[in-house]
């Protein structure tokens, strides 16, 4: 019988030599095979004396055992080198860009719109519209603006032959919305306004979120409170500085206009308007029927490229309605 | 506004500084814009006298002067201006002063005289801008003292912009008078001492519109000296609050108003014939104002006339032939209360808007015509000398705005305001104010001045109490209201979903203007009539907008002309359609514009050209994200739309919308060159929030039958789809068309259309047999509808 532990020792060193699945399947075969070497050697145990049989094939299992074992240990590695080298075959520049349409954006105007839509639904106030072509009456009468009233100079207005006009402000909503329905009211009118005015500071057509609560115990702290919570939330500022300044508006009694102070990039402090507000004047309630002395509320108004402008930084109103690509991707 | 500190400062019981005036008025609600310094700084320059001058002797042109520049101190000053003479009392630079033109004045020899600083005119020393001689002090002006002393500098010019209620605060004592309240102080009634009457001269005076004007009140002031220099004090007055000195007596107008707030007028009285008339101008009467502007009476407009012709557009201009020159010797000065409304009504018609119709638009003092002519008075004879006539006061006592007296229920103001107010610091406030206040029990009487016209109603008491009291003393509070939980719009929520899937879709948002030119919108609806406006902008926003197509077309092109290769555009807003004249529609649209690639330029993907599909899966998915399950396409839209590549969209019958190429004609009329592809859909139409219905899942297998149908080349591919659909029975799950083909193997004027049937049923697993059957079927229809035969 030959030397067991040297075929072991040249079985081993065959199958760390075998560097592929093939070379290993050689190994195997040449010493488990059918007429492997190892497999000879349990042949010839029948030459052995009976008493020494149980031992010599005891070793020669167990040296059978240990180079298969060896022989699965090698097919594992090679396989997963095999795998690996396979992986880093298929392997794609993760760097080069990816395929199919790229998205557009929306309009920072309307990115500033949805922002005080949302914070004014989290307030439980509700989104109306109404017409953009408006008469006379809901857009001034109605609203305590007389004809020929020095108030209407504040309001540019574009008039067509028929005597209707564009809405100056979404001021009318209000009043569309009190005829329609009784109160409590707690509404916000979104839109479209003009005036016939034109150059970098004004446009002939601007964006305006007017809103309106009605009840029966609001009170001008209250207007205060609600603006002060809506422009903190809208500009991200806790501590922002606001200031509320009496002003006139025919349709509000007591009014405001309502100032931040913003600092510029050159560390300038100036306090800017961006809303004017009151609580409704009585006679915009008498006028759609509505009793003043058992009801009152609140207006405030602002506009909404005035407040995209602060948020965004863009410092010229014309860019808004240009269109300019290079303008709209900035708001991805 | 612009106002002087200084004098503002004159009327108040206690002086502030202009920081503290400047944060008062503004959270006042007089807001003061701007503040800047009213005069040059005048370092150096003093008043001096002339106390002899003599020919330069190397030119006629100049005076060498002996200056004295302080008590019995002289000095010699070469001189060009051709009012320098001895006794002469002017402005005199000293070597070393810095003249507001950046000029520093020296020592120096002019045409080898010496001369020792320079005697200035206005423009010289940013006085004005008179340079024609030298600035003309008072011949009592102390000789030596700082000229910046002599002329109350520094001081300061504030801008006031007031709103249109507050038209009392449009003068000095007005402003004043508010600044004292807001400074805790209380300013003292005007006292205006009347001037007798030292001649008997008058002119009749009669009301004939009475509602228009309540009150006038005109005096004669006869023997003046027109031409007498307005003295420096009253023009620098009027500089500092921006009103150009023209006259002695156009200026003691002009002052008064600036002081008192109640506009003025002089006229010569040798021009009026007869009397005063005050009524409305006679149609087709004709009036030549200051102006040197013709306007011709049609409507009523109130005039001031005499007995042969109207003199005046009453309250906003004077006319050109009976103003003052300085050769008058006998003037009419009017001090009139017109109303309101109809000024502002007449200003309007004319274009015409002054220092006094914006006054008288906002409303006077009601009671100030006298006070306002005495004062005037006084400063004529002052300036110009004189004797005045009497005051005449023409009235109609039934149309002068009485006093109002409101009730006040002091009980109301916490609640509407907010915080608490003591009834003694209310009371304090009106006092201030010089409202009168009569108590009695829970409501008070409280009467307003009689130039606070814009208080009429307790809501305007509160105000008063509110703004004087602080605005920023108001506390912050929440309003309180019931948790009612709002409808969720379609409008909105739809706009929503619309906007997020066309940004998916590498759609920009634009925001167009909602005018347009006509000859865009001819272009676009032509089958329309356009709503134009009368007061257009611009020739080319005259109309609005029957599509949104125009105004994104331009964008796109604003685009294309700036290196964009792709653009895809979309705008939801109104459109304004009447097919005629008093049939208008506003509704909502939301369309878009898209033109180049089908996808950005990138490695993986080759590029091509958009073409209707890549269009029509953008719209597809639009109006599935509204909720729509079916829309059909019919082959041709509107006319501004390629006839072979255009659909207009349909849901359940009714038309929606449309999608396809802009006509390559109106393209080339617009002188747009690439292709642009345009849909538009009526946004109003789809009002319902989707909610999607569950169906159950089917547990058993699905079976795909492929078929490839030949069909002429017309057929529409709906036309196949529908006969499948109708004919397949329930158990056909879902229908793909996944290739059109034509070419070899299928005749010419043939197409091979290539569909994936899928049938479940929900209970059992299909049998061939069954799946045979639905086929056979659909084969027969498809026969039977579109003439299509199964591919060999």
């Amino acid at each position: 019988m030959v030397d067991l532990s040297l075929l072991l020792a040249s079985g081993n060193r065959e199958i760390d030599a075998a560097d592929d699945l093939a070379a290993l399947d050689q190994v195997r075969v040449k010493y488990l095979g059918k007429k492997g070497l190892l497999t000879e050697q349990l042949k010839g145990l029948g030459k052995m004396p009976p008493e020494e049989r149980p031992a010599a094939g005891q070793e020669i299992n167990f040296a059978k055992d240990a180079l298969s074992d060896a022989i699965g240990a090698r097919r594992h590695a090679l396989e997963e080198a095999q795998l690996d080298a396979s992986l880093l075959a298929s392997r794609v520049d993760v760097t080069l860009p990816g395929r199919g349409q790229s998205p557009g954006a929306l309009h920072p105007v309307t990115l500033a719109m949805k922002r005080i839509h949302l914070l004014f639904l989290q307030a439980g106030f509700e989104v109306v519209a109404g017409p953009e072509i408006e008469d006379d009456y809901h857009n001034f009468e109605a609203l305590n603006i007389p004809a020929h009233h020095p108030a209407r100079a504040m309001h540019d207005t574009f008039y067509f032959p028929d005597g209707l006009l564009l809405r100056t402000h979404t001021s009318p909503v209000q009043v569309r919305v009190m005829e329609r329905s009784k109160p409590p009211f707690k509404i916000i009118a979104p839109g479209r306004v003009y005036r016939c005015d034109y150059d970098q500071t004004h446009s002939p057509m601007f964006h305006q979120v007017e809103g309106l609560l009605i009840d029966e115990r609001s009170s001008l702290s209250d207007l205060k409170g609600l603006l002060h919570e809506f422009l903190t939330q809208f500009f991200d500022q806790d501590d922002l500085q606001i200031r509320f300044r009496p002003s006139y508006f025919p349709f509000t009694e007591p009014s405001a206009e309502v100032d931040i102070k913003l600092t510029s990039a050159h560390g300038v402090s100036n306090w800017l308007e961006v809303l004017g507000c009151g609580m409704v004047h009585p006679a915009v309630l008498e006028n759609v029927g509505i009793d003043s002395e058992k009801y009152r509320g609140f207006a405030f108004g602002l506009g909404v490229e005035r407040m995209a402008m602060l948020r965004y930084g863009v410092n010229d109103l014309r860019l808004f309605y240009e269109n300019d690509l290079q303008f709209l991707r900035q708001f991805r | 506004m612009k106002i002087s500190f200084n004098w503002l400062a004159e009327h108040l019981p206690q002086r502030v500084t202009s920081e503290v005036a400047n944060e008062r008025l503004t959270m006042g609600g007089l807001e003061v814009e701007g503040i800047e310094p009213a005069g040059p700084p005048l370092a150096g320059v003093k008043v001096a006298r002339i106390a002899a001058a003599g020919r330069h002797p190397g030119a006629d042109s100049l005076q060498v002067c002996r200056v004295e520049i302080a008590p019995g101190e002289f000095e010699q000053v070469v001189c060009g201006a051709p009012n320098a003479r001895a006794g002469l009392t002017a402005l005199y630079a000293a070597p070393g002063a810095r003249l507001p033109d950046g000029r520093t004045i020296g020592r120096l020899a002019i045409r080898g005289v010496e001369s020792a600083g320079m005697l200035c005119s206005a423009a010289e020393l940013g006085l004005g801008d008179d340079e024609s001689g030298l600035l003309e002090l008072a011949p009592d002006a102390p000789v030596g003292c700082d000229a910046s002393d002599y002329l109350g500098l520094p001081d300061l010019a504030f801008e006031i912009n007031l709103t249109p209620n507050r038209g009392d605060c449009l003068s000095q004592t007005g402003l004043a008078r508010d600044l004292a309240a807001l400074t805790g102080q209380k300013a003292s009634a005007l006292r205006i001492a009347p001037v007798p009457a030292s001649s008997d001269r008058s002119v009749p005076i009669a009301l004939e519109a009475p509602d228009a004007c309540p009150r006038y009140v005109g005096r004669v002031i006869s023997g003046v000296a027109a031409g007498a220099p307005t003295p420096l004090w009253m023009k620098e007055r009027l500089r500092r609050c921006g009103v150009r000195s023209i006259s002695a007596i156009v200026d003691v107008t002009n002052y008064v108003m600036l002081e008192l707030g109640q506009p003025m007028h002089a006229f010569d009285l040798t021009q009026i014939d007869g009397g005063i008339r005050v009524r409305h101008g006679a149609p087709g009467e004709r009036l030549v104002l200051l102006d040197g502007q013709t306007i011709e009476f049609a409507e009523p407009a109130l005039v001031i006339a005499d007995h042969a012709k109207a003199v005046a557009l009453a309250g906003v201009m004077g006319g050109e032939h009976s103003g003052v020159s300085t050769t008058t010797t006998d003037i009419l000065l009017e001090s009139a209360y017109f109303a309101p409304i109809p000024l502002a009504s007449a200003a309007r018609r004319f274009k015409l808007h002054t220092d006094a119709s914006h006054r008288f638009e906002r409303g006077v003092d009601t009671e100030g015509q006298i006070a306002a002519m005495e004062r005037a008075t006084a400063l004529v004879l002052e300036l110009c000398g004189g004797s005045a006539g009497p005051c005449v006061v023409a009235e109609s006592a039934a149309h002068v705005p009485a006093p109002r007296t409101i009730e006040f229920r002091p009980g109301r103001v916490a609640p509407f305001l907010g915080v608490e107010v003591a009834e003694t610091e209310m009371l304090d406030i009106f006092d201030r104010l010089h409202f009168a206040v009569e108590r009695s029990g829970a409501t008070w009487r409280v009467t307003p001045p009689s130039y606070r016209g814009d208080v009429t109603r307790e809501v305007d008491l509160f105000e008063e109490i509110a703004r004087v009291f602080g605005y920023d003393r108001i506390p912050v509070t929440l309003p309180v209201s019931p948790s009612a939980m709002n409808a969720r719009r379609a409008g909105q929520t739809n706009a929503e979903r619309a906007q997020a899937l066309l940004v998916a879709r590498g759609y920009f948002e634009a925001i167009t203007y909602s005018f347009i030119s006509p000859q865009l919108f001819a272009k676009f609806d032509g089958d329309l009539v356009p709503k134009a406006l009368a007061n257009p902008i611009a020739e080319d926003m005259a109309v609005m907008r029957g599509s949104l197509w125009p105004g994104l077309l331009e964008a796109a092109r604003h685009n294309l002309n700036r290196q964009q290769r792709d653009v895809r555009l979309f705008e939801l807003g109104m459109v304004f359609r009447q097919q005629s004249e008093g049939t208008l529609e506003q509704v909502n649209r939301l369309g878009g514009v898209a033109a180049g690639s089908a996808f950005p330029e990138q490695w993986g993907i080759g590029s091509r050209p958009l073409d209707f599909f890549d269009i029509k899966q953008d719209v597809q998915a639009l109006v599935a994200s509204l909720g729509v399950r079916e829309v059909r396409f019919q082959p041709r839209a509107h006319s501004s739309l390629h006839p072979g590549q255009s659909a207009t969209l349909t849901v359940a019958g009714k038309v929606v919308g449309q999608v396809g190429a802009l006509h390559p004609r109106l393209a080339k009329a617009l002188e747009l060159e690439s292709e642009f592809w345009l849909f538009e859909i009526d946004f109003d139409g789809f009002s319902n929030e989707p909610v999607a219905a569950y169906e159950p899942i089917s547990r058993f297998p699905s079976v795909r039958r492929d078929l490839s149908i030949v069909v002429d080349q017309s057929v529409p591919a709906a036309a196949i789809l529908d006969a499948v659909r109708k004919s397949a029975g329930p158990l056909l799950k879902d229908l793909q068309l996944f290739d059109v083909y034509q070419g070899q193997g299928i005749d010419s004027g043939k197409k091979s259309v290539a569909l994936g049937l899928i049938f479940q049923a929900a209970s059992s697993t299909l049998t061939d047999d069954e799946i045979d059957r639905a086929v056979g079927t659909v084969l027969e229809q498809l026969e039977r509808d579109v003439g299509g035969v199964l591919r060999n």
